[in-house]
């Protein structure tokens, strides 16, 4: 039997979870430690899954226990197979998921139970991305709404809203989007199921059984999912979430949030909802560029608008979700790589951005822009993160992010002409809002206030040196994520072009 | 061999300083002088490699046809054969490319060099070095593209580099708002030629120049007139922006905050001509479009007038050269508008060579007199920096237009170029423009470096890092031009676009030139050499106040978008925040608060006194009953919840 | 003579649930009121007794029900007084208008 590396990936963090359960809760470092291993052992792995990926065969790969029964009159099957579009999203939850354990270091408060919810928290978040069977994807999807809401609450910080606020505010936003998935996704399973006879929730059985859906039937259950999976990525105007929770989160919740679990929105849009329902999809294709387009300029003028560090960056991933959502309403090759490799490149920069904004955070005590400035003179590799962090948000070239909002800005700009060109401005005003920050808080004077702090160093290095290795690495190499985006983008796009066609005959 | 070599593997040209830039940031950046080392090091090797290349480039005719393309994919999206979107990498050498290959490696090289004297004791010292070393690595590269998006990627590259050196004294408030000013004005332009690229890539499938080349000359095939005119329109916002043309011009003199070396590399000799070379790259786009091509020239022109009259007036030494590099762009711009791909580089060339030395012989000035940068505050300065001030002289004297210095060949072939395409407008601009040229050229010289000796000032010569660097480019300035003299036009026969044009010696423009360029300076010289006290040119500044005052002002444009800036853009962001937290959040907040006052409406009912839910309860029962009574048991049962 | 029928007990039973109701809605004092549930129990219990007597005398299910009835009538007065006297010990009060604590 083939070694169960989705498996193994999965569960390492649970590993590391059941052993802190046993670890007493004075030994700060050793529980940091076990943490570390538990993610180390999943971001290895999954490197190891994403670049033996063969991408000359493309499709599902690592199988494994897509004949394990968990529910028979549901036909759910215990379903974990990777394509590669959730390759990326795993590798990148693993990024982030590691760097994340580094960014909390300095947690003292209660260690263990914090680093306890985090393996819980990543452990739901990489299920969502290697499940391929619908219902254990709305398993894992709950298992992470319920971690974050106690970290946020015991963990996080009150600014302009209380943490509490902020917490409710986020758990209950994502759970009434996931009421309206759940109702779509039952409302697909009971119409397909009495389509094919004989129930199963894997992805492909329903695309297979949907196809046969009345036109009428796509439309409104991909009314149900965009909803669902909108409120989720942040789609404006069902966004206003994003920027509190992330202000009111702890540092690795923030950076988890922002990297990986908001793409499960993006994610669950082309994988789920676009991948099954492609007639709805084209139907509401154009309503989704409008909300896309509304959410970047919007989102844009928005973090303009922010002096809080942490505003900025809600508002920005906002405005970045914005291009995934006009990329996946382009439903076409170019649109849907440029979605897939947009969640990867924002999800590194955004946890680079907040780890760097956590540490600011944590030796300043402030997030509030005109309290702080000229930090480069003192913690200059605190500088160089987050510089590079903003420069990947307004999409240097030569950045991991540029190439992903080049695909989605030549797909947009052929399919929506004008109205992408008002996206596409988007990235004027990012320019303007991410060097403002930059500059008003590393550059200018020095404040002597500062003059003690101690820049980064030792484990606080490690989200810097990983996300910012990749930050480069994906930008001089695009092909390095590309590649493997596109060998399932395009049997995707296959399928849902076939759908069309014969939906067009009715 | 070696040549072969050099031409094959010119992309390692740009990698030399990329290495350069990692290994100071990683490993020597505690070593100051050690990483300079790698630094000039790293450049003069791609400078010698650069050098065999061109040699290679302008001994074999060939290339002047059919460039020299080696490429390799970069990415691609759709099936593996057939992709939709195909973006390569790869090396262009032609003699154009040859030509600014040699030119960017050779003025960097020296610029490095003289940086290890400029810089010196600063404790950012390495850190500077890494950052030039990137810029070098980012601008060869641009140079060397034979893909529009590659040089995309380098021409933002280069952005981040003006950037980051800009705001090298970032201590500095107005360092930081320079740097900051630079890339957001670059990024405006940015977004009119990433527009411009989709556009190609979404009309024509491709972004590889010879590609793009050949399809475009058929354009009819693939699209309208118009959409060509769109593109093309697009395409320029960019050099607009990087090549500080009117009205995106606004950065480049504040890029002045920047330590000298870069004002010299970046902000004169190499990033600021990519602009310039970026149109030349794609006049194959521009030609087929006249109005186009007309958008050019009189942008051109009009920023070389423009930036001219503003020169008059200013104050400081990097200003005033800023705006004459600004202005001098302008003619490079003009001569691509007439279609002159021969005239617009070779100004570029000759431009990049006494520009660098004029920047440089400022910064020996800034130097001397710490950072003193007034030039009514200089004065004399020849007798004690003789190298500095004779280099700098010579630069002067390039760029008024006074044969044989190399200004003067290639500002003549650009204003015979604009005169035998027949835009006579445009050649007065042009002409007009080299007389202001010259007088306040001259009136900065006349007042740095000559007139009497300031007692306040202690100058002194500057070390051999910084007056080799001078000399060296001042034989350049004086020689550069040599090779594009109107009688035997080397240059012609190898950079141009179409077919070279060998026009017959235009001795009236040549004289014209020669007698605005004398002109400018004579005024110069009575105004601030020969009448010691200056009454004249005080009195002439208050005649003319107001014009005087906006002219020292800009044009009062910093203001004007400083405002567009701070109330329209500042003042709708706020606008839409505060509407994302009143009403978009005041909705969210809404629901919430809407399921907060239903249960507020139905605790009324839980009273917590036994009795009462006793009553209900009771009359529950009664009404059950009733019901019951007069209505059979179905009825009471459907009210029960369906019990049968 | 007059016989006694089925109707005299349910009248009689009703009449007795009726006040007791009436005092377990009205009484202040958590012992009475405890008192009225009692006399609600017994009115059941009377229906039981003779709706078994009269309707099916030969069995004794009414009977046996209405046992049951006041064993757990006992126990309840029995926890009811309890709880009532240990609030009593902490609010010294058995006024059921006191006991709202419950409320929202």
């Amino acid at each position: 039997m083939e070694f169960p590396i989705l498996l193994t990936i999965l569960l390492a963090p649970v590993a590391a979870a059941l052993i802190l359960a046993f670890v007493p809760k004075e030994e700060h470092m050793l529980i940091k430690c076990v943490a570390a291993v538990g993610t180390f052992v999943s971001l290895a792995l999954s490197l190891f899954a994403y670049f033996t990926y063969d991408k000359t065969v493309g499709g599902l790969q690592f199988v494994f226990g897509h004949n394990v029964t968990w529910i028979k009159d549901l036909g759910v099957t215990f379903f974990l197979a990777a394509d590669g579009i959730s390759l990326p999203m795993l590798l990148l939850t693993n990024l982030i998921g590691f760097s994340a354990v580094f960014a909390s270091w300095n947690v003292n408060n209660r260690p263990r139970e914090f680093f306890i919810l985090l393996m819980l928290l990543i452990t739901g978040v990489m299920g969502t991305f290697i499940a391929h069977d619908l219902f254990i994807f709305l398993l894992f999807y709950e298992v992470v709404v319920i971690p974050i809401y106690i970290l946020v609450i015991i963990w996080g910080s009150s600014k302009r809203v209380t943490k509490e606020y902020a917490g409710m505010k986020l758990t209950i936003y994502l759970l009434i989007g996931s009421a309206f998935l759940l109702v779509g996704v039952i409302a697909l399973f009971v119409k397909t199921t009495a389509l094919a006879g004989t129930p199963d929730m894997s992805f492909t059985g329903l695309a297979q059984a949907a196809a046969q859906l009345s036109r009428f039937d796509q439309i409104w259950l991909f009314a149900l999912m965009l909803f669902g999976f909108g409120s989720l990525v942040s789609m404006w105007p069902f966004h206003s979430w994003s920027p509190d929770g992330y202000a009111g989160a702890p540092t690795a919740v923030s950076m988890i949030h922002a990297g990986v679990l908001k793409k499960i929105g993006g994610y669950g849009l082309v994988k789920i909802a676009v991948y099954m329902l492609p007639v709805g999809a084209s139907f509401w294709a154009p309503y989704m560029a409008v909300l896309g387009v509304c959410g970047v300029a919007y989102a844009a003028l928005g973090a303009l608008a922010q002096k809080d560090l942490k505003y900025i960056v809600g508002y920005s991933s906002v405005s970045h979700m914005g291009y995934v959502i006009l990329a996946v309403a382009c439903l076409d090759v170019i649109g849907l790589n440029g979605a897939v490799a947009n969640m990867f490149a924002h999800g590194v920069m955004a946890a680079l951005f907040f780890s760097m904004i956590g540490f600011i955070y944590e030796k300043t005590h402030t997030r509030w822009i005109p309290d702080l400035g000229g930090l480069a003179r003192q913690t200059p590799r605190l500088a160089a993160g987050f510089m590079l962090a903003a420069l990947a948000s307004l999409g240097l070239p030569g950045l991991v992010s540029f190439i992903p909002e080049f695909t989605i800005f030549i797909s947009s700009f052929h399919n929506y002409g004008g109205l992408a060109v008002i996206g596409i401005a988007g990235i004027i005003i990012t320019a303007l809002y991410v060097l403002r920050a930059g500059a008003n808080t590393l550059f200018g004077p020095p404040r002597p206030e500062y003059d003690h702090l101690q820049d980064i160093r030792g484990p606080e290095m490690v989200p810097l040196v990983v996300l910012g290795t990749v930050l480069v690495v994906g930008g001089l190499l695009p092909s390095l994520l590309f590649d493997v985006i596109n060998s399932s983008v395009v049997p995707l796009h296959a399928a849902i072009s076939d759908a069309l066609q014969i939906g067009g005959k009715f | 061999m070696l040549v072969e070599f050099a031409l094959y593997h010119a992309w390692l040209v740009p990698l030399l300083p990329a290495l350069a830039f990692g290994v100071i940031v990683f490993l020597t950046r505690p070593w100051p002088k050690l990483s300079a080392i790698v630094a000039v090091g790293s450049m003069a090797v791609a400078c010698f490699f650069a050098t065999l290349a061109a040699y290679g480039v302008f001994t074999n005719h060939e290339f002047v046809e059919k460039p020299l393309v080696y490429a390799t994919r970069w990415f691609s999206l759709g099936l593996p054969g057939m992709p939709e979107v195909q973006i390569d990498v790869g090396v262009q050498l032609d003699p154009t490319s040859a030509m600014m290959l040699f030119m960017v490696s050779f003025i960097a090289t020296f610029i490095f060099l003289y940086s290890i004297g400029y810089m010196e004791g600063d404790p950012g010292f390495s850190v500077f070095f890494s950052y030039l070393s990137l810029f070098g690595a980012s601008m060869l590269l641009l140079v060397i593209s034979s893909n529009l998006l590659q040089m995309f990627v380098a021409w933002g590259l280069v952005g981040l580099c003006s950037y980051l050196l800009i705001g090298f004294y970032s201590h500095k408030i107005s360092a930081r708002e320079a740097a900051k000013k630079a890339f957001v004005t670059c990024r405006v332009a940015d977004f009119g030629l990433l527009l411009g690229l989709l556009a190609l890539q979404i009309v024509f499938g491709t972004l590889n120049l010879t590609e793009l080349s050949e399809k475009i000359a058929h354009f009819e095939e693939y699209t309208t007139f118009g959409m060509l005119t769109l593109i093309a329109v697009l395409v320029f916002i960019g050099p607009i922006g990087k090549s500080g043309q009117f009205p995106l011009h606004v950065w480049l003199p504040d890029a002045m905050e920047g330590p000298t070396p870069v004002s010299a590399l970046i902000h004169a000799a190499t990033m600021v001509v990519a602009g310039v070379y970026l149109v030349g790259r794609t006049l194959f786009l521009f030609h087929e479009v006249p109005s186009a091509m007309q958008l050019v020239a009189v942008t051109g022109g009009f920023t070389a007038l423009f930036a001219a009259t503003i020169a008059i007036t200013q104050r400081e030494i990097k200003r005033i050269l800023a705006y004459s590099t600004v202005s001098q762009l302008g003619y490079m711009m003009l001569a691509l508008g007439v279609g002159s791909l021969t005239a617009s580089m070779f100004h570029l060339w000759t431009h990049a060579f006494f520009k660098a030395l004029m920047f440089l012989g400022a910064g020996s000035v800034l130097h001397a007199l710490h950072h003193k940068a007034d030039v009514w505050e200089m004065g004399g300065l020849y007798k004690k920096m003789p190298i500095t001030t004779w280099t700098f002289v010579i630069g002067g004297l390039a760029i008024a237009g006074i044969p044989p210095f190399a200004g003067f060949w290639s500002k003549d072939e650009i204003l015979v170029a604009t005169l035998s395409e027949g835009h006579y407008v445009l050649f007065a601009v042009g002409a007009f423009t080299a007389f202001l040229t010259a007088f306040y050229m001259w009136r900065m010289i006349f007042l740095a470096f000559f007139g009497e000796e300031k007692p306040e000032n202690h100058p002194h010569e500057s070390p051999w890092t910084m007056t080799v660097p001078l000399v060296v480019l001042a034989v350049g300035a004086l020689g550069a031009g040599w090779v594009g003299t109107p009688w035997h036009n080397v240059w012609a026969e190898w950079i141009f676009f179409g077919h070279p044009h060998h026009g017959p010696v235009n001795y009236g423009a040549m004289l014209l030139s020669i007698v605005l360029a004398a002109a400018g300076i004579y005024l110069a010289y009575m105004l601030y050499l020969k009448d010691a006290k200056k009454k004249r040119a005080r009195r002439l500044a208050e005649w003319f106040g107001p014009v005087y005052r906006m002219l020292y002002n800009k044009y009062y444009i910093d203001e004007l978008y400083l405002w567009f800036n701070h109330a329209l853009v500042d003042g709708t962001a706020r606008l839409m925040y505060l509407f994302d937290i009143y009403v978009v959040d005041g909705i969210v907040n809404g629901i919430g608060g809407f399921a907060k006052l239903s249960g507020d409406g139905l605790r009324v009912f839980q009273s917590g006194r036994l009795q009462n839910y006793a009553l209900i309860f009771f009359l529950g029962v009664l009404a059950v009953a009733v019901l019951m009574a007069f209505t059979g048991p179905s009825a009471a049962s459907l009210v029960l919840g369906g019990v049968k | 003579m007059l016989a006694i029928s089925l109707t005299h007990y349910v009248v009689l039973s009703a009449l007795l649930f009726s006040i007791g109701l009436f005092g377990v809605l009205t009484k202040r004092n958590a012992v009475a009121v405890l008192i009225c549930i009692e006399l609600m129990l017994n009115a059941v219990n009377i229906n039981l007794v003779a709706f078994s007597k009269y309707v099916t005398p030969t069995d004794f299910i009414g009977q046996i029900f209405s046992i049951f009835v006041i064993t757990v009538a006992a126990a309840e007065v029995g926890v009811g007084l309890a709880i009532i006297i240990a609030i009593y010990r902490n609010r010294l009060s058995v006024n059921l208008d006191d006991f709202d604590w419950l409320k929202w």
